[in-house]
């Protein structure tokens, strides 16, 4: 510890502080700009000088450290002569029209010239113009409002992991801006519109929608992938109008993926579902509700008495909340049936029942940062897990090793230390030989028979050689078809290395769907059955089966089939009013109170931030009150906390019952058959919110899928990159072929989520490929 | 995008830097660039950038910063003239006036037939021979009167 | 002079006369071969074959009390002992990016002995243990550049470059590095972004390069001259090359004069040699007209009224007392026929046109500035502007990461200081007190050539 006094206070401060630290400590706020306490430090803008005794002159306190027995002055004459003096060297070129800046009253320059500024300015000369920038359909640009302090450029290069911005050109001519004509692609670009300390980047969506003072400003809980990012939702008159990262260190640290902070555009679309809605003789009614709960309730009964309640499925997002969630499981176990699952992209439910708890990241999400070798199984990482990616990206610098096994090459952005591509089928063997050689360093048996490649050889000495190492399977090994054995592997591989073993959870409520029971038991149907042998009747919430499900193809036959088909969600689309028989309106996240468990198992509730809109309602009173209608025990709920607590058993930070294990998986290892197809579900398709967010869908994340397939591979099929191609499959789809050298030999990947390649049916599949 | 030759001689200055340091030699690259198209097009720093494995936007930086990079056309012949304080007293601006008289053109105007581009330079380094002209960023041609100035108009064919 | 003529391999090749030409064709005696002629490599032959430590060689440059000859005037020898000793890959760099408006020492050396440059940074090397050197050239002498490339050729040839250097088990590589046009990178963390692919922003000290330099490792920096000095220190002694100066100022300094003189060039003398002994050499006056100011350390140096300047000699602690500083030791002679105005308006616009950018004060403030000076200039000058331009000054010297702020600063301050009354007439009378046509004819082309006698 260093010893300090700051403005006349003693302060002890860890070895390595900087006085603007150190100071931050004290709870002294230092005027800056260029300083972020995430990025490395410019000292460019010279606005946080402060005066250090016995140096000749003001020192920036961003960027000095602290020694020890340091007198530091932030406001002495000398401090704020050197603060006014930068102060008004920033002004003179820019522009002074705070009023119509999208900026005024949420700008660091605004506050700070209130303060340091004075008043009338002595500049006399012609100002800086500085053209304006295209970066794509998110960050808006006002670049003569730009200071040069460069957060952005930090950003791209520090934190999303890849320079897209620049500061070209030199001295007053200095300018940031893209490479010529291009966008800012990273899936974390919206943060440098929260970096940006003055108006110069802008969010585009939000753009003149509001000033700053109109906002209300409330709490809450991102529905995308398993981080649960912290939320700020800045609503005016009932409407959602801005999305912005609450800081919480343990979860998102002060960042939100795009898909975060702006797939709130949905709230407001045009297929908002605002009326219930029952079909009569093939014709669409708006009803009221007590109309269309009567229909629903009536609809259930039915099936269930002619049918047997068996014949009901009911297939919930994992984008639900816990309280929803919880309620449809005990709806559906009430009426008599046990077919509910939110597991909707899963293949493989063999581990089903040899489960030790609810898969989880087998650590807390902060503890990644403690992992000091790292190896990521089958994930598309920097599109799934945006901000989880960063941490790695982060902690990899700093010198942990990040190795990856997976069935796609893409650039993660984060320097690794090694690699190995494998056809989907080949996973298993892959990561087999992984514990083969970590086990024969060990000198351990590893009870499986492979021969060790020499990527596995050095993925494996790499996790050896390290004292905390930490396995993490991603999206890609739970839609796999031998999930289950890959869980076992990795499971085996964790235990001889004593490492964290973990999931990266898919959806806001990966957990929490496992806590709120949303899945079978005993003879009950998991998703996959209830869809290859099809129900009477579903319900569905907040499911769209067709992008939502493993086989998107199968999963809309299993609807157009049955007798009815019961849509309880936010949205109507065009699918939905051919296979539904009621739509029931229900809120987004926004408008309800709610819980996810993020997939640390953190509990994260959340008030509604607007009113429902139209006759939207939140969907635990919905199904609270079908569960009256239907006559069923326990659904006297006056809260959704009470719902909450009744399924946590009490408040609990964090929940518990999460364990990875699996007990009597055999382990059998498949052999290459085919050209086998590689899915991945594009960022901006992987839900229905950001399915259906104008500016997300304008960015090259959410390009038209295309049938990517290596050198070889397209050789072997005699199709040239650009040509058009048939896919067949379950059905057949027409894609354009394009050239990816990190697609495995034999295989062509496709995306799946998407309108395009929905046809094509199973996620994980043989495919042939022909030119059309 | 560029030839054979200028290849080899980004690799030779490639080795001159450690292995994991491939973007020591973006400025000679570009240089080299200018050298083969007479210009930095947004295209040819595009393609340094990516011989050199760094983002685009870091070699445009680089392309932007220095002053002998020419991200627009440029004459045949680019002549640069210092005319900071040392060679302005001994005449350094007569020499810029006397090449804009002759040539018909101001600073940063390129002649009509391509031949010429007029630049003003910074300090070169060699303000005790002044008037200094540097032309084409490599040849520096010192104590340039005007019978110099002249006669290197003639060679510039 | 005949001492340091017999004894000095730089004065041997005729270098520092001044009165060349510059045809590169011509240039005779730059080859290894002249420079082994001249007892080139001898020194290091010399702390090799007699087994020097690298301690015994910092302690013999220290003795030699030799400064930084880039501006700073920082004593080598204790920069080089700030090298950690442990540190398994370090660097020694050489700073030719002269481009200090006024400096062209470099440039002589780099052309008529690019081996001194080269022994040095190899000896400097050896006491610090780097085994990687770049030594990185200003933008506009390409054809030095691959001057110094040839040379290198042949010092790798001859064994003073690569693996177990004439058998002493040491390794040092050296590589030239061409700038491309940016006064900057003379600044020495500039010129490390600039070796490292970037711009030439200068970084944040601290860590000092001796630190974190290149690549983030351990790295000397020098100046060209310092380089070239170091031969010559072991081939007399550091207390030799110490007493050729004064007390604290060791050895001879390269002085370029340019300006209204009549033999503008490059001339070594010991430090303390009078200003007025300089002049002499340099020819005198021009057309024997009277001297007006002088800026004794390149254009970063505030200037000295003529008078002044003919009291002082020329070593760092004279010129310091007399307001200034010898930092390059650029001598610009200007005379009775140059408007201050104008000349300080010139300086402004190039550090304007030369700041990186990235620190608020210079960014900005050097444009400010240079707006202010030309709308005096050009007759639009007011009263309150001089109050105006001493502010802007104070609010950017000491304020910014490199000293290119207080390197645009000086000038205007000085200028103003000791030329007052020539602003204020230009702002009074909308017009300079020094005729145009005088000016002119004061400025017009004049080369060494033509003046030569
Ligand atoms: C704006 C600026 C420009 C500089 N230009 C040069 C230069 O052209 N050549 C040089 O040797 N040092 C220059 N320096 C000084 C260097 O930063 C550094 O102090 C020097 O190279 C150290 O070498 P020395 O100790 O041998 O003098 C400059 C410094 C600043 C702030
Ligand atoms: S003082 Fe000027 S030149 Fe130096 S680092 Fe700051 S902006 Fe760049
Ligand atoms: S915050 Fe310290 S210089 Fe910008």
């Amino acid at each position: 510890m260093l010893e300090l006094e700051l403005d006349g206070k003693q302060l002890s401060v860890p070895e390595g502080s900087t006085v603007i630290e150190a100071a931050h400590q004290a709870g002294v706020y230092i005027p800056h700009f260029c300083y972020h306490k995430k990025l490395s430090i410019a000292a460019n803008c010279r606005m946080c000088l402060v005066q250090v005794e016995k140096a000749p002159k003001p020192l920036p306190a961003c960027a000095t450290p602290v020694t020890n027995g340091m007198k530091v002055f932030t406001h002495s004459e000398m401090a704020v002569t050197a603060q006014k003096g930068v102060m008004e060297f920033l002004l003179i070129n820019h522009p002074l029209d705070c009023p119509i800046c999208d900026q005024g009253g949420e700008c660091q320059l605004q506050d700070l010239a209130v303060g340091y500024g004075d008043g009338a300015s002595r500049y006399e000369e012609d100002k800086r113009v500085v053209p304006n920038k295209d970066l794509g359909p998110l960050v808006s640009t006002d670049m003569t409002r730009c200071i040069n302090c460069t957060r952005c450029v930090r950003f791209t290069q520090e934190i999303a992991g890849l320079m897209e911005l620049g500061q070209a050109f030199r001295g007053d001519r200095a300018e940031i801006m893209s490479f010529v004509g291009k966008t800012v692609d990273s899936e974390l670009s919206g943060n440098i519109i929260d970096l940006c300390p003055v108006g110069a980047l802008t969010s585009k969506p939000f753009r003149f929608s509001a000033r700053t003072w109109e906002l209300a400003r409330r709490k809450s809980v991102s529905p995308h992938d398993g981080l649960g990012s912290n939320l700020i939702v800045q609503v005016k008159h009932d409407r959602v109008m801005r999305v912005l990262p609450l800081e919480n260190e343990q979860v998102n640290e002060c960042w939100l993926s795009d898909k975060d902070r702006f797939s709130y555009e949905a709230l407001n679309s045009a297929e908002r579902l605002t009326k219930p809605m029952v079909k009569q003789d093939g014709q669409w009614q708006e009803v009221d509700w007590n109309v269309a709960l009567d229909y629903t309730a009536h609809a259930l009964r039915d099936v269930a008495k002619n049918h047997g309640a068996e014949s009901i499925g009911a297939l919930v997002s994992p984008h639900a909340t816990l309280e929803e969630m919880a309620l449809v499981a005990k709806l559906m176990r009430g009426l008599g049936s046990e077919n509910i699952d939110f597991r909707l992209r899963q293949s493989d439910f063999s581990a089903d029942g040899k489960r030790q708890g609810a898969p989880w990241l087998g650590m807390k999400i902060a503890e990644i940062n403690t992992l000091d070798r790292v190896l990521v199984v089958g994930s598309f990482l920097r599109k799934d897990h945006p901000l989880l990616a960063q941490r790695l990206r982060q902690v990899a610098k700093k010198g942990t090793q990040v190795s990856v096994i997976h069935s796609a090459d893409d650039d993660l952005l984060i320097k690794l230390f090694a690699k190995a591509v494998a056809a989907p089928s080949q996973l298993p063997a892959m990561l087999a030989q992984v514990l083969k050689a970590v086990a024969d360093a060990k000198g351990a048996n590893a009870g499986v028979d492979v021969t060790v490649s020499a990527e596995a050889k050095r993925i494996a000495d790499s996790l050896v050689s390290g004292a905390s190492a930490g396995v993490l399977l991603g999206n890609f090994v739970q839609h796999h078809p031998q999930a289950a054995v890959l869980n076992a592997l990795a499971q085996q591989l964790a235990g001889l290395l004593g490492a964290k073993f973990g999931f990266l959870g898919e959806a806001a409520n990966s957990v929490g769907g496992y806590v709120a029971n949303a899945v079978p038991k005993g003879e009950g149907l998991n998703a996959a059955r209830m869809l290859a042998e099809p129900r009477t009747a579903y319900l569905l919430l907040g499911t769209e089966p067709e992008f939502d499900c493993a086989d998107g193809a199968a999963a809309l036959a299993a609807m157009k089939q049955a007798k009815s088909v019961i849509v309880v969600s936010p949205f109507k689309s065009q699918a939905a009013l051919d296979y539904a028989d009621v739509l029931l309106p229900v809120s987004p996240f926004s408008e309800t109170s709610g819980t996810f468990i993020n997939t640390e198992g953190r509990v994260q509730s959340f008030y509604a931030v607007a009113k429902p809109q139209g006759e939207a309602r939140p969907a635990w009173k919905v199904l609270r009150v079908l569960g009256n209608l239907l006559e069923l025990d326990g659904f006297g709920y006056d809260s959704s906390e009470q719902v909450r607590d009744e399924v946590l058993g009490g408040k609990a930070e964090f929940v518990s019952g999460l364990d990875n294990g699996v007990d009597g998986v055999a382990v059998e290892l498949p052999a290459v058959s085919g050209i086998e197809r590689v899915a991945d579900v594009p960022i901006h398709f992987a839900d229905a919110l950001a399915r259906r967010a104008p500016s997300l869908q304008a960015t090259a994340d959410a390009a038209a899928p295309t049938a990517r397939m290596n050198a070889a591979t397209l050789a072997r099929t005699g199709v040239v990159a650009g040509d058009m191609v048939n896919i067949g499959a379950g059905g057949t789809v027409s894609l354009v072929a394009q050239l990816d050298a990190g697609v495995p030999d034999n295989c062509v990947r496709i995306a799946a989520a998407h309108s395009a390649t929905a046809g094509l049916g199973a996620m994980f599949a043989n495919v042939t490929v022909e030119r059309a | 995008m560029f030839s054979e030759a200028t290849l080899r001689k980004i690799d030779r200055e490639v080795a001159k830097y450690p292995a994991a340091q491939k973007q020591s030699a973006v400025m000679a690259a570009l240089a080299f660039a200018q050298d083969e198209l007479g210009w930095l097009s947004q295209d040819a720093i595009a393609a340094v950038a990516a011989y050199l494995d760094m983002p685009a936007i870091a070699a445009y930086e680089v392309a932007s910063f220095y002053n002998m990079y020419d991200l627009q056309p440029v004459g045949r012949y680019k002549l640069t003239v210092c005319t900071n304080l040392p060679c302005a007293l001994s005449g350094g601006v007569h020499a810029a006036d006397y090449l804009k008289q002759k040539l018909g053109i101001d600073f940063n105007e390129t002649t009509a037939d391509g031949r010429f581009t007029l630049k003003e330079g910074e300090c070169m380094g060699a303000c005790g021979d002044a008037p200094v002209i540097l032309s084409n960023n490599k040849r520096m041609h010192c104590f340039m009167t005007p019978e110099e100035i002249d006669k290197l108009l003639e060679e510039c064919k | 002079m005949a001492l340091l003529e017999a004894i000095n391999p730089l004065l041997s090749a005729g270098w520092q006369q001044g009165g060349h030409e510059w045809r590169l064709e011509n240039d005779a005696g730059w080859r290894l071969k002249d420079y082994e002629a001249r007892g080139g490599y001898q020194s290091l032959r010399k702390i090799i074959e007699t087994s020097m430590s690298p301690d015994d060689v910092i302690a013999e440059v220290k003795k030699s009390v030799l400064r930084g000859r880039g501006g700073a005037g920082f004593p080598t020898g204790l920069k080089w002992s700030f090298m950690p000793k442990a540190a398994p890959e370090k660097y020694i760099v050489c700073n030719t990016d002269e481009g200090e408006p006024g400096t062209f020492k470099d440039r002589d050396i780099q052309r008529y002995d690019p081996h001194v440059i080269i022994e040095g940074m190899i000896i400097a090397a050896y006491a610090v243990g780097a085994g990687r050197g770049y030594n990185y050239i200003h933008g506009e002498i390409y054809e030095l550049y691959q001057r110094f490339e040839d040379a290198l050729d042949e010092a790798r040839a001859a064994g003073y470059l690569g693996q177990n250097i004439l058998g002493s088990g040491f390794n040092f590589d050296l590589f030239a590095h061409h700038g491309w046009g940016a006064y900057i990178c003379g600044e020495e963390s500039a010129l490390l972004e600039s070796i490292e692919g970037k711009k030439g922003q200068p970084r944040f000290k601290p860590p000092f390069p001796a630190n974190v330099g290149l690549y983030g490792k351990p790295t000397t920096i020098n100046n060209t001259e310092s380089f070239a000095s170091i031969p010559f220190i072991f081939r007399i002694g550091g207390e030799g090359f110490l007493n050729l100066g004064k007390p604290n100022n060791g050895g001879t300094k390269l002085f370029s004069v340019s300006g209204h003189v009549n033999r503008p060039g490059n001339f070594e003398v010991p430090m303390g040699t009078p200003f007025a002994k300089l002049l002499e050499m340099a020819g005198g006056m021009r057309g024997g007209r009277k001297l007006k100011a002088v800026i004794p350390g390149g254009s970063s140096a505030p200037v000295l009224p003529g008078d002044i300047m003919m009291d002082c000699t020329l070593d760092y602690d004279s010129i310091a007392k007399a307001g200034s500083m010898l930092g390059s030791g650029a001598v610009i002679v200007m005379d009775e026929t140059t408007c201050m105005v104008k000349a300080l308006e010139r300086l402004a616009w190039f550090y304007y046109e030369e700041s990186c950018g990235q620190c608020t004060p210079c960014r900005e403030g050097t444009g400010w500035l240079y707006k202010v000076i030309h709308r005096i200039e050009h007759g639009q000058g007011k009263p309150e502007d001089l109050a105006l331009l001493d502010r802007l000054t104070v609010n950017i010297m000491g304020r910014t990461i490199c000293a290119l702020g207080d390197a645009a600063s000086m000038p205007v301050q000085s200028f103003i200081k000791h030329f007052r009354s020539e602003f204020e007439y230009h702002i009074e009378h909308k017009k300079c007190l020094v005729p145009p046509d005088v000016q002119r004819t004061g400025s017009t082309f004049y080369t060494r050539k033509m003046g030569q006698a």
